[in-house]
């Protein structure tokens, strides 16, 4: 098939931008064909984000020119982008929290009803309108924020890692009503680092590296190893290291639990949780959305108090009443969310320095050479990239969450509470992140790690929990692990139960054997 | 160990550069200082030690609550109280040391600066353990300390030992080197330095840029936040004895150094959203401040408009400033 550019929907040729010495994009260029689902792919600051900025008015472009329906544009705007039909809908929910959902809506003049229309749709129908933004779940706010993009029907929407915080379900409605845009003549762009999202929905996909485009791949089947090729630029090592681990995974079963949770309680989510991490592995937890993995890890970490249960540090109950605490025993924590973790105008010295100051009750001045020793450790472990350190903010989101690692290894850590550590983070990180954490492992250290990507469980963990309405609910070895095990376990289904639609089109395809012996609740 | 050797240089590097980054703004002001020294010079030709003298002088309580101001500030609170709390203080030491003995003075000083201590812990605790605002509780214990200084003393009186005067007027040694100057340093130079390099000063830093994370890091919050406005309270008892030392009585009605020392605060680079800037910065800021009002004197602008004139200045130079960073920030 061949279009010449005016039949294209949107074509993007030569965009620049810089932002003092960084270059976010050098020679970025994107075709849009109408009625196309189309990927854009890039390691984390490949300058995605950007160009979806710059096309969406939010940025402007040093160079370059992009044109709608052969028509070259300049948007000065969002706004003016909107009217002309570009619509994006980011990483961050653009609803301001203390308005109720209504009033959202008249701010940016969206049509009632055809949002009620896609809020339908997207499995969101009985929503109340008149309820806070501030009171709602993530994910609920992103999924109205779709449906506010929807509703004013835009020729292009662009979705930036949409599918990164929703649950299962949900992501199995937004992939179905993404997939339906085609029908009427118009496009979708959309970022995601899931690639099986970007197998199940789009139908080509353009990859950024290093703020240019290195190329534009079909997408069919194998096109993943094409595609991940072009983002890393390099042959792709598939987690070398990790083949090998299994041996580590024995423990001595005479060897005693570096934590313990008994029965723990806590809010309306979390009921009853239980397990035992030793050291030398890493535990994995497996949960959709909301089944009270936030309230587990917050209570682990000493920032919320149990309701009820009991926690055991190396045999000895503990109670924790503020982070220092449990970060005393021993107990550290990873959050997802990078903005919770790190001092975003600090430098990386003073990020990666400021917990240990709970490693001393003295007040007295910091011991200059020997916190920069244990600073230039932590970086140098973490491959950190610091050229930009002078404040965190300035680096990329997998640079940030090293740094929020870093500040750990190097007070050298006895258990980590890592909750999904490698969200919305590029694939290359991503490994050395999975690699640590096995290092971690291998020298001793116990690791919790709840993750939203089953695949990494498989990659990176020993044995895995499943939690389910607050509860744990099956222990999978880790040879048992695999996607569609998993999946059912975090739906509580039994293995002759019928899985959902969106899971069974997603894994069950190429593993039939593997899923029939799914597992049930392990001792 | 061998693997972090190649890391050291690039960490020195690295340190270097944000260290001559983050005091930019500090040698800015500085160099914006010596172009309004160079300028006072040029209008006033007469200016010169006594004019420093009188500079050094002037300057010294509204620095000390500009330092006052930007601790708090850097912890992400704001204290509106500083103005009240060094004319209680000042006050204080005025009823107390009048017709006593020096000795007596240097027993008052120290339990004038203990007060300082416990305003700012009453100020800090209110915040911290209320939940009100901080600006609304600091904006009601200015009422607050406003009214214990009448009720100390209703009438512009009292007197102060005469080694506190000495300590403020005259010079060092060179006539060049003005006294109120090196008190200042000194004091500032004793508090903040080590503070700065202390894991206080850390959490300090930290609570202002992320309060959140510092929890979730294992910082005691609330605790640092009160002693944020403990040394707040401490930096404003020295500007209230500074006050009775450079005046000789005490006055119970506030000066306007809480709104001088925000102003100041904000031209001296510390953000008022907390985290960022030091107190360097803010010295200076006064020091400009008060430069500029001392050449609309030899101007002869009419008062009020100098008034007006001050406040355009304030935000044109916050804007140019700001600009600037910007601009570095792109190029």
């Amino acid at each position: 098939m061949t279009l010449t550019s005016t039949d294209l929907l949107l074509e993007a040729t030569g965009v620049s931008k810089t932002y003092g010495a960084v270059v976010a994009l050098k020679a970025a260029s994107l075709a849009v064909r109408p009625g196309e689902v189309h990927a854009l792919m890039g390691a984390n600051g490949a300058g995605k984000s950007t160009l979806v900025k710059i096309l969406t008015g939010a940025v402007h472009p040093d160079g370059g020119r992009i044109a709608v329906r052969g028509r070259e544009r300049v948007v000065h705007s969002p706004a003016e982008a909107r009217h002309g039909g570009l619509v994006s809908v980011y990483q961050e929910p653009a609803l301001i929290p203390d308005l109720d959902i209504r009033a959202n809506l008249r701010l940016t003049e969206t049509p009632l009803e055809p949002f009620r229309h896609w809020l339908a749709e997207l499995g969101l129908g009985d929503l109340d309108l008149s309820s806070q933004a501030r009171r709602m779940p993530l994910a609920s706010l992103r999924i109205i924020d779709l449906a506010r993009a929807m509703a004013i029907e835009p020729d292009v929407l662009m979705l930036d890692e949409m599918t990164a915080t929703l649950p299962a379900n949900l992501t199995e409605r937004v992939l179905e009503v993404v997939g339906r845009q085609r029908d009427d003549d118009r496009s979708v762009i959309f970022i995601s680092h899931r690639m099986i999202e970007i197998a199940a929905v789009c139908d080509r996909a353009t990859v950024l590296r290093e703020g240019e485009t290195v190329g534009v791949v079909d997408v069919t089947a194998g096109s993943e190893e094409r595609i991940v090729e072009l983002m890393l630029g390099q042959a792709v090592d598939e987690m070398p290291a990790i083949a090998d681990r299994t041996a580590t995974a024995e423990r001595h079963p005479e060897a005693r639990a570096r934590l313990s949770a008994r029965g723990i309680a806590a809010g309306t989510k979390l009921h009853d949780v239980s397990f035992d991490l030793y050291p030398g592995e890493v535990l994995g937890v497996v949960a959709l959305e909301g089944q009270g993995q936030d309230e587990l890890f917050d209570v682990l970490a000493g920032s919320r108090r149990p309701d009820g249960g009991e926690l055991l540090v190396d045999g000895a109950p503990v109670s924790f009443h503020h982070p220092a605490d449990a970060i005393r025993a021993g107990l550290v924590y990873i959050p997802a969310d990078r903005a919770e973790a790190l001092l975003m105008q600090r430098s990386v010295r003073e990020n990666i320095a400021l917990p240990m100051i709970t490693r001393l009750v003295r007040w007295g001045p910091i011991d200059a050479s020997d916190e920069r020793k244990k600073v230039e450790g932590g970086i140098s472990t973490l491959q950190i990239d610091t050229r930009a350190g002078g404040e965190v903010r300035r680096l990329s989101g997998g640079n940030q969450q090293k740094v929020t690692i870093a500040r750990w290894v190097a007070g050298g850590v006895r258990t980590m509470l890592c909750f999904d550590p490698t969200r919305g983070i590029d694939i290359r990180t991503k490994q050395q992140i999975y690699l640590l954490l096995r290092d971690l492992a291998e020298s001793g250290a116990a690791v919790l790690l709840y993750t939203s990507e089953l695949k990494e469980v498989q990659l990176v963990c020993d044995r895995a929990i499943v939690i389910f309405g607050g509860r744990v609910v099956a222990e999978v070895a880790v040879a048992d692990a695999d996607e569609p095990a998993l999946l059912r376990a975090a739906y509580n289904l039994k293995s002759d139960a019928v899985m959902p639609e969106f899971a069974a089109a997603e894994v069950i395809a190429d593993s039939e054997a593997a899923a029939a012996g799914a597992p049930r609740s392990e001792p | 160990m061998s693997a972090a050797a190649p890391s050291v240089t690039t960490g020195r590097t690295i340190s270097l550069a944000s260290v001559a980054k983050g005091n930019s703004w500090t040698l800015g002001l500085i160099g914006f200082l010596a172009l309004l020294l160079v300028f006072t010079k040029l209008i006033q030709p007469s200016y010169g030690v006594t004019g420093v003298q009188g500079l050094a002088i002037s300057v010294l309580p509204l620095a000390l609550a500009a330092v006052a101001q930007a601790i708090v500030v850097i912890s992400g609170g704001i204290d509106l109280s500083i103005g009240a709390m060094m004319a209680l203080t000042s006050v204080v030491s005025a009823t107390l040391m009048k017709g006593q003995t020096d000795e007596f003075g240097v027993v008052v000083v120290v339990g004038v600066l203990l007060l300082g201590l416990l305003l700012g812990a009453v100020n800090g605790a209110l915040v911290v353990v209320t939940r009100v605002p901080d600006i609304v509780v600091t904006l009601a214990m200015s009422f607050v300390w406003a009214g214990c200084a009448l009720l100390v003393l209703k009438t512009p009186g009292g007197g102060s030992a005469q080694w506190l005067k000495d300590l403020v007027s005259g010079s060092l040694g060179n006539e060049w080197i003005p006294k109120a100057a090196v008190v200042l340093i000194s004091v500032v130079a004793l508090v903040w330095i080590p503070l700065r390099r202390s894991r206080l000063g850390l959490s300090i830093y930290a609570i202002g840029s992320n309060r959140l994370a510092a929890f979730r890091s294992g910082v005691p919050v609330g605790r640092t936040r009160i002693i944020a406005y403990v040394l707040t309270g401490l930096f404003a008892a020295l500007g209230g004895l500074s006050l009775t030392a450079s005046t000789g009585i005490g006055t119970p009605v506030p000066g306007p150094y809480t709104l001088m020392s925000v102003a100041a605060v904000v031209l001296g680079g510390v953000a008022l959203s907390g985290g960022r800037g030091g107190v360097f910065g803010a010295i200076v800021a006064v020091m400009v401040l008060q430069l500029i009002r001392t050449d609309m004197t030899f101007l002869r602008v009419n008062t009020n408009l100098a008034v007006v004139a001050q406040g355009a200045i304030l935000i044109g130079v916050v804007m140019i400033g700001s600009l600037i960073q910007l601009r570095r920030a792109r190029g």
